[in-house]
């Protein structure tokens, strides 16, 4: 028998294995598609120096990235200040559902790329644009999944709230929100996901220093190990954003604390 | 018994609308006095509205015709001097028992409070209902009996007029539940407090009261007769397991409920 923690480093290397063999040949089949060794090679030049910057169209990599998370982050903070209030507002009043519900709907399927070109016209610079779009493509999990958690407060707290004569405010600060802020965390951690997928789109198509436009850069450059290395840093980013916000939201959910 | 009515349910109906202009009448013409200091159990089978008559009481729901008057005061919405002891004990599981009760107090008698007096006045109630190794667990760290004391101590903490217990035991173990009874029973003793304690319990009705209010079947619910209990405080539930008045009024509510009110479809 092997031991557990053994299969947990085994496992993936087998199929990191299997990958880097296809790979190779997909790179022997394909001519200059680049093999797992000039990628190793390039990632090692790429992140030596990642603070360089050499003018707008030439910057180091941290520095892309960098440029990429501050608009993912301006975006989304925007929409927390915005969603959090709209999701009480329509959580916990029956009117305001029935009012904002049908837009919600509508506007949610939309891919938040089909707002760019029109926030662009409107603000005519690409980094307001970016922000923007993430904006959009944050709010509707926070407006929604607050809602729910207002929504997922139980009668019987309620019912202590009113038999205690709980003002308005000491209601949503003691009684709703405590039920709500797991529900808000689940959305902003679904939002952050979403914007940092969005944001190498947006800046594909509006150019600039970040993540995105790098990538696109590098294929107009014929650097196509370059683009390899931009997706798997894309991909580890992603997850250490994903289990920072679920470290967080864990912190912030009673239901897992004073349970140990 | 001539005391004047301290909490006074003045022919009151309680009508549900089911839509579609039909109506379902749950309680009608109810009329009962409850005097200070005492404790009132109401006791039938399940849908005779006894839940809704506490509802009423505690002003969670609105009466549809008559009046309840607490000392001559009308009640018209919920309020701190009418606490509710629910039935699943509806503590705020983000909060410590302490806080539980903190948050009560400072709400309800928080003005007249210096901070080291509210801590006196909490650690208090903790200690009526002997919780103190457990003041600074959460709802979902203790068993159900201790959360029900942690939900009786929260509710005397406001010192209220009256506490109004929805089938408090109901959810517990009948050895937890005997345990509870006896705590409630001591507490009472201490604070006097003016009980209305819902329950479906006979031997529960009987141990606690000193009158049992027995509730007809619904629709149309209203109290069919009372029971004046005559047993002397202290009371122990050993030595009236033989006492003739606790199997009187053993015998004439189990009478009431399984003869002349007996319900088959439960």
């Amino acid at each position: 028998m092997v031991p557990k923690y053994l299969n947990a480093v085994f496992l993936p290397l087998l199929l990191l294995g299997v990958v880097l063999g296809i790979w190779s040949y997909t790179a022997i089949k394909i001519p200059g598609f680049p093999t797992p060794s000039d990628v190793w090679r390039e990632l090692l030049v790429v992140l030596s120096n990642p603070f360089y910057n050499n003018g707008a169209g030439d910057q180091g990599i941290a520095l892309q990235l960098g440029n990429s998370l501050a608009r993912v982050f301006g975006g989304f903070a925007i929409a927390i200040a915005v969603g959090v209030p709209v999701g009480l507002l329509i959580g916990m009043s029956k009117n305001a559902y029935t009012a904002f519900n049908p837009y919600i709907q509508i506007l949610k399927p939309v891919s938040p790329l089909a707002w760019l070109p029109l926030a662009l016209f409107v603000f005519k610079e690409v980094n307001t644009t970016a922000i923007f779009v993430i904006f959009i493509t944050s709010i509707w999990p926070i407006i929604i999944n607050t809602a729910l958690g207002v929504r997922s407060v139980s009668e019987d707290y309620l019912n202590v709230a009113r038999v205690l004569q709980l003002t308005p405010f000491e209601r949503v600060f003691q009684i709703i929100l405590p039920v709500a802020v797991p529900f808000i965390f689940t959305g902003m951690r679904l939002s952050l996901g979403i914007a940092w997928l969005v944001i190498v789109a947006a800046e594909m198509l509006t150019g600039g220093v970040g993540i995105g436009f790098w990538i696109w850069d590098e294929y107009n450059n014929l650097n196509y190990a370059h683009i390899i290395i931009g997706i798997i840093l894309i991909g580890v980013i992603g997850y250490i954003l994903d289990t920072l916000m679920g470290l967080i939201a864990d912190f912030f959910d009673y239901r897992k604390r004073g349970l140990k | 018994m001539s005391a004047k009515p301290f909490l006074k349910i003045d022919h009151v109906d309680k009508i549900f609308p089911l839509g579609g202009g039909k109506e379902y009448v749950a309680l009608r013409d109810v009329q009962l006095d409850i005097r200070e200091n005492e404790i009132v159990s109401i006791i039938g089978h399940s849908g005779c509205g006894k839940s809704t008559i506490l509802n009423l009481i505690a002003g969670l729901d609105t009466i549809s015709n008559g009046t309840i008057l607490l000392e001559d005061q009308h009640i018209t919405a919920p309020g701190p001097e009418r606490a509710v002891v629910f039935q699943n004990h509806s503590l705020l599981p983000w909060l410590s028992v302490y806080q539980n009760i903190e948050m009560a107090v400072r709400k309800v008698l928080g003005e007249d409070l210096s901070p080291s007096e509210i801590r006196d006045h909490v650690m208090k109630y903790i200690d009526m209902v002997n919780l103190d190794h457990a003041k600074d667990k959460y709802p979902g760290e203790i068993s159900g009996g201790m959360k029900q004391r942690v939900g009786i101590a929260r509710a005397l903490s406001i010192e209220p007029k009256v506490l109004l217990m929805d089938e408090p035991f109901g959810a517990l173990d009948s050895l937890t539940r005997a345990n509870l009874q006896d705590h409630l029973m001591r507490i009472q003793m201490q604070t006097g407090n003016t009980v209305v304690i819902i329950t479906h319990d006979v031997d529960e009705a009987v141990l606690l009261s000193d009158r049992v209010i027995m509730m007809t079947n619904g629709p149309e619910a209203t109290i069919g007769e009372i029971l004046e209990v005559n047993l002397p405080r202290p009371r122990n539930r050993l030595e009236l397991q033989h006492n003739e008045e606790y199997l009187r009024c053993r015998g004439a509510i189990i009478e009431f409920l399984y003869s002349k009110f007996a319900k088959d479809d439960e």
